[in-house]
C-alpha cells in the first residue's frame, strides 16, 4: 500500500505530471543550493588552478595560529557542553520533580536565552567586564583600590561563560519535556523497593532521561563549535580566535582577495572536521538505547521535598536568572541610553540622542530593511520549497529520496561560515556565470541553504499526520491532481507551513555568522549592523540598535505565540 | 448506468505479486459483494479500478468506457473515471464541514449550485445526518464520519459506487439500517455498487451477487448468495462463508470409516471420484443426534443463544461443532456430558488436505 500513491503521477496519462516537475524540481534546487557550495569548499581547498595541491592545505593546517585556534575552539565547545549539559539537568531536575516554587515564571525566564542571539550577551558582559573599562570592574576596583581588573570577559573562560548561558537551555528543554513524559511509577517502584531518593535520581531517573540528555549536549557542542558571534566579541580584541572567527579573520584581512577565501576554505576543511569528529566521539561517549517508557501522555509526577533547601535553591535558582537573562538585557538598555561609552550610568547622563541616531542613520535603517526582506523572502521561499521537498520525500517517494532528505537536512550541521565561503565560492560566477557577491541575495540564498531544513521538517511531520486516502478521496471525487493538493493537502498543512516560516524568520531575523562574510555596501543585515557598529566604537549607538532587535524579536515571538495559540483551539 | 469488467488485470507491489490476470464482471445496476480474508487484494482490486493503482497488464472498463488497458495504452486518471468511493479510513476531510465534504464532488462535477444544495441535503438525509451538516468531522464519531464518506460517495457517481468496508465502524442497529439504506438508494437510482467486504453477514443482506476471493487473490466463485451459501464450489468456500467441520475418511478393504479410527465405520454415500481418502465437511447445524447411530459422542459442553443450542461435542478426539434449534424436539434435554449418536446431513467432499 506504501508504494500506491507514486503512481498517482503515472495516471496523468501524461509523461512528466506534476509530481515529476517537483521531483526534479527539488533535486535540481537541493544540488544548487547545498552540493555545489560544498563541493565548491572541498575543491578549492585541495585544487588550486585545475591541479591537485596540498601545499595550502598543510600550510594552512599546521600553522601555529590555526592550530591554537582549533585548540581554543575545542576547549570553549568541550567546556561549554560540560557547564551547559550540567546547568540545564540541575534546573530542569529543579524545575520538573521537586516542589520549588514559581515554577512557571521560572521556566519563561529559562527560554529566554533561546529567543536572542547569544552576541547581545557577549556584547553586555562585554560593558561589564571588559578589563579596566568595564563598568563593574571600574566599580570593584575603585571600591576595593585594586590595580588590575578582578575579572577579565575578554578570555576563554568568559567565553566559555556567556555561551553556557546562551546554550544550556537546549539540555533544560530536552530534559523537562522527558521528565514530564516519564511514568511516575517507575520511580515509585523503586521507592517502594527499598532505594533511597538519591539512589533513584541516580539509578532510574538519570538512565531514563539520558536520550534526551544526549540529544540536547550534541546539540550544544554542535552550535558551540560552529559559534562565532560570542568569540568574536569577546576574544578579537585579546587575540584569543576560535575556528569560525579564525576563518573570518583571515578573509577580512584580506579584504575579501580569492586568496585570503582559499585559506578560509582549507580552515572550514578543518572545521568540519572537527564537527564531524566530535558527533563521532559524542555517539560514543553517550549511546544511548531508547525507552519505551516514556510516555507521550503527560502525568503528575511525584513531587521531591526540597524542605531545607527550598529557599536557599530558589534564590540561586532566581539569581542565575538574573545573572543570565536579566543582567545582559538591561545592561544593553542602559547603555542604548548613555550619552556616550563610559559615562557613569546615571540619571544626568541619559537621553534619547543614540536612538535619534539609529534613526537617523540610512546604513542603519537600511540594515533593518535589509533584515526584514531576508527574513520575510527566505521564511516564504524556504516554506514553499520546504513544503514540496517533504511532499517529494513522503508522498511521491521516488528513487533517491533518502538522498534528497539528507541533502535537505545537512546544510543545518555545516557550521555558518563553512556555508558562508561555499556560497561565496559559487555565486561569484561559478554558476552559470552568475555573481551574486556583494549583493543582498547571496544572502539570501545562504538563509536558504541554513533554514530549509526547518521549514522541511516540520513540513514533513505534518504531512505524515495527513493520510494520503484524504488526497485520494479527492481525485475519485473528480479533482485533479493539482486541485486535490490545493484544497486538501495544503489546506491542511498550512499550520505546519506557517510555523515553518517563523522558525525561519525569527532566526534569519538576528542572524549574524553567515551574513557577517557575505554584506557587501549596500547590504548589511541587523545583525552585521550592530556588529560594525560597536566593532566602530560606537557602542551605545550599537547598544541602542541591539535594543530595537530585542524589541522587534520580542514582539515578533508574541505574535507566534499568539498565532499557533489560536490554531490550538479552532 | 454501467457494469464494471475486470480483464486479466495484474498488479504487483514490487516483487509480491498480489492480483494475477484476474477477471470479473460487475453487471450493470447490481450490487455486488466482493468477499475474501483480510490481505486477499480486494483492496488493490479497489484501487485498481479507480485508478489509484496501475495494473501491469489487462483491462478495465465501466460501462462501455475503458478507463485502463495496458495493450491500448488508455489510463484515465481518478477524477475522470467517475466512480465514487468509500474508503476504508474513511477519508473525510478534516478541514471541512460535513455539508463542505458532501458538496466537494459536484463542485468538481461543475454542477448548479442549487442542485448541488439539494442534491447535498438528500444525501445527508440518506445517511441520516442532516443535523450534522454544519459540523466537522472532529466533532463526529467513526460511525458517523463513515455515514458522512457514504454521502459523499453517493453524489460522487450516479453510475459506479465502491464501498471498502464501509460499515465496520457502526453498531449492529446502524448497521443493519445502513445495509438497507444502501440497498434501497441502489433501487431508487440503479447505481451499480462494488461492495468490499470480509463480513459475509453484510454480504447476505446487501448483494445480488457475490464473488468470493482466497487469499492467493483467486476468484474461487461468483454466484448469488444461495449458489455460494448452497453449494460452495471449493474447500476455501465451504471454510470462509461459515463454521465448519471437517472429518477425514478413507476406504480401507472396500469400506468408508474414519481415518483416524478404522473402528468406526461411515455409511453415507461419498461420490465415486473419491477412491481412497477423502475429507467431508458438515456444517453445525448438519449434525444431528440420532441415538441409533454408530458414530458416538459425548456432549462436553452446551451454549444456550436464545434461538439455538451451541454445543461442542467431542467425538473420538475431536472437538465438533453442533447446532441444534431450541424448537426441535427434546434438544433442551441433552446436557453436557451426556453420550449421543451423531448423524451427518448435507455433507460435502474435497480432496483431502495432507495432513
Amino acid at each position: 500500500m506504501r508504494k500506491a500513491s507514486s503512481d498517482i503521477a503515472a495516471m496523468e496519462g501524461r509523461r512528466l505530471g506534476l509530481d515529476g516537475i517537483m521531483t526534479i524540481l527539488s533535486f535540481i534546487l537541493l544540488f544548487i543550493i547545498v552540493v555545489i557550495p560544498i563541493f565548491m569548499i572541498v575543491y578549492n581547498a585541495f585544487f588550486y588552478q585545475g591541479k591537485f595541491d596540498l601545499t595550502l592545505f598543510s600550510s594552512v593546517i599546521f600553522d601555529k595560529e590555526n592550530l591554537k585556534a582549533m585548540g581554543n575552539t575545542i576547549i570553549i565547545a568541550v567546556a561549554v557542553t560540560i557547564f551547559g549539559t550540567i546547568m540545564g539537568l540541575f534546573y530542569a531536575w529543579l524545575l520538573g520533580r521537586s516542589d520549588i516554587p514559581a515554577k512557571g515564571f521560572m521556566r519563561a525566564l529559562f527560554t529566554i536565552p533561546y529567543m536572542f542571539p547569544p552576541f547581545f550577551g557577549a556584547m553586555a558582559w562585554d560593558l561589564l567586564f571588559s578589563g579596566r573599562a568595564g563598568y563593574i570592574n571600574r566599580w570593584l576596583m575603585s571600591t576595593f583600590h585594586l590595580r588590575t581588573a578582578p575579572v577579565n570577559i575578554n578570555s576563554l573562560g568568559g567565553i566559555i561563560f556567556v555561551e553556557c548561558s546562551y546554550y544550556f537551555p537546549f539540555v533544560f528543554m530536552q530534559v523537562v519535556s522527558a521528565l514530564e513524559r516519564m511514568d511516575p511509577t517507575l520511580e515509585e517502584s523503586a521507592r517502594i523497593a527499598g532505594a533511597r531518593q538519591s539512589q533513584v535520581i541516580w539509578k532510574i531517573t538519570l538512565p531514563l532521561v539520558k536520550p534526551a540528555i544526549s540529544a540536547g549536549a550534541l546539540l550544544i557542542l554542535i552550535s558551540s563549535l560552529a559559534h562565532f558571534g560570542v568569540p568574536s566579541i569577546l576574544g578579537f580584541s585579546k587575540n584569543i580566535y576560535t575556528l569560525p572567527t579564525m576563518i573570518y579573520a583571515l578573509i577580512n584581512k584580506s579584504g575579501g582577495s580569492f586568496d585570503g577565501i582559499r585559506q578560509g576554505t582549507a580552515l572550514s576543511i578543518l572545521l568540519v572536521a572537527v564537527v564531524a569528529i566530535a558527533l563521532v566521539i559524542q555517539k560514543k561517549v553517550l549511546s544511548s538505547g531508547s525507552y519505551d517508557i516514556i510516555k507521550g501522555k503527560s502525568m503528575r509526577p511525584t513531587l521531591i521535598k526540597l524542605r531545607g533547601a527550598k529557599y536557599p535553591l530558589l534564590f540561586l535558582a532566581c539569581l542565575t536568572l538574573l545573572i543570565i537573562v536579566i543582567v545582559p538585557l538591561v545592561m544593553i538598555f542602559l547603555v542604548a541610553l548613555v550619552k556616550a561609552y563610559g559615562l557613569p550610568l546615571v540619571w544626568k547622563n541619559f537621553s534619547f540622542s543614540n536612538y535619534q541616531k539609529v534613526f537617523a542613520s540610512t546604513a542603519t535603517m537600511d540594515s533593518i530593511k535589509n533584515s526584514l526582506l531576508l527574513s520575510i523572502t527566505a521564511g516564504i521561499v524556504c516554506m514553499f520549497l520546504g513544503v514540496m521537498i517533504a511532499y517529494v520525500v513522503n508522498r511521491i517517494k521516488p528513487k533517491g529520496k533518502n538522498v534528497l532528505e539528507i541533502l535537505s537536512i545537512l546544510p543545518y550541521s555545516i557550521p555558518g561560515t563553512v556555508l558562508a565561503i561555499g556560497v561565496i565560492l559559487s555565486w561569484s560566477g561559478a554558476i552559470f556565470k552568475i555573481t551574486l557577491y556583494n549583493t543582498i541575495w547571496i544572502i539570501l540564498v545562504a538563509y536558504m541553504a541554513r533554514y530549509l531544513s526547518f521549514s522541511m521538517k516540520s513540513a514533513s511531520a505534518s504531512l505524515q499526520q495527513v493520510n494520503s486516502s484524504l488526497e485520494e478521496a479527492s481525485r475519485a471525487c473528480g479533482a485533479t491532481h493539482t486541485e486535490s493538493l490545493r484544497d486538501i493537502t495544503l489546506p491542511l498543512i498550512k499550520p505546519a507551513m506557517v510555523s515553518g516560516f517563523f522558525l525561519i524568520f525569527l532566526p534569519a531575523m538576528r542572524e549574524l555568522t553567515t551574513s557577517i562574510l557575505l554584506y557587501g555596501p549596500y547590504s548589511r543585515t541587523l545583525g552585521v549592523q550592530i556588529f560594525a557598529l560597536r566593532d566602530a566604537g560606537m557602542i551605545p549607538q550599537a547598544a541602542a540598535l541591539a535594543s530595537v532587535a530585542i524589541v522587534l524579536i520580542i514582539i515578533c515571538n508574541a505574535i507566534v505565540t499568539w498565532i499557533t495559540k489560536d490554531r490550538k483551539g479552532a | 448506468m454501467a457494469g464494471i469488467r475486470f480483464i486479466n488485470v495484474s498488479f504487483a507491489y514490487g516483487d509480491k505479486k498480489i492480483l494475477e490476470n484476474f477477471s470479473l464482471d460487475v453487471e450493470d445496476s447490481q450490487i455486488m459483494c466482493l468477499l475474501g480474508p483480510s490481505g486477499c487484494g480486494k483492496t488493490t482490486l479497489m484501487r485498481c479500478l479507480i485508478g489509484l493503482n496501475k495494473p501491469s497488464t489487462g483491462e478495465i472498463y465501466v460501462g462501455d468506457r475503458c478507463v485502463f488497458s495496458k495493450d491500448k495504452r488508455i489510463n484515465i486518471p481518478p477524477e475522470r473515471r467517475g466512480i465514487g468511493v468509500v474508503f476504508q479510513d474513511y477519508a473525510v476531510w478534516p478541514h471541512m464541514t460535513v455539508f463542505e465534504n458532501v458538496c466537494y464532488p459536484m463542485k468538481k462535477h461543475k454542477l448548479p449550485k442549487d442542485e448541488i444544495e439539494k442534491k447535498a441535503r438528500y444525501a445527508l438525509e440518506q445517511v441520516r445526518m442532516s443535523d450534522y451538516a454544519p459540523y466537522l468531522p472532529s466533532q463526529l464519531s467513526g460511525g458517523q464520519q463513515q455515514r458522512v464518506a457514504i454521502a459523499r460517495a453517493l453524489v460522487s457517481s450516479d453510475e459506479v459506487i465502491v464501498m471498502d468496508e464501509p460499515i465496520t465502524n457502526l453498531d449492529a442497529k446502524l448497521r443493519e439500517e445502513m445495509l438497507l439504506e444502501i440497498r434501497q438508494i441502489q433501487k431508487n437510482i440503479g447505481t451499480t455498487i462494488l461492495y468490499i467486504t470480509h463480513d459475509q453477514e453484510a454480504s447476505l443482506q446487501l448483494c445480488d451477487k457475490m464473488a468470493i476471493m482466497d487469499s492467493e487473490g483467486v476468484l474461487s466463485q461468483l454466484g448469488t448468495d444461495e449458489d455460494i451459501i448452497l453449494r460452495p464450489a471449493n474447500r476455501f468456500v465451504f471454510e470462509f462463508i461459515g463454521v465448519s467441520n471437517f472429518f477425514k475418511l478413507s476406504k480401507k478393504s472396500g469400506v468408508w470409516c474414519f481415518h483416524d479410527n478404522e473402528n468406526i465405520k461411515f455409511d453415507g454415500a461419498i461420490p465415486d471420484e473419491y477412491s481412497s481418502v477423502v475429507d467431508m465437511g458438515v456444517r453445525p447445524n448438519d449434525i444431528v443426534f440420532d441415538k441409533n447411530s454408530n458414530i458416538r459422542a459425548t456432549v462436553r459442553r452446551s451454549v444456550f443463544l436464545g434461538s439455538e443450542y451451541n454445543m461442542f461435542v467431542d467425538f473420538d478426539g475431536q472437538e465438533v461443532r453442533v447446532q441444534r434449534s431450541t424448537f426441535d424436539d427434546g434438544a433442551g434435554d441433552i446436557k453436557e456430558g451426556s453420550e449421543v449418536g451423531i448423524k451427518f446431513l448435507n455433507p460435502v467432499f474435497y480432496n483431502a488436505k495432507e495432513a
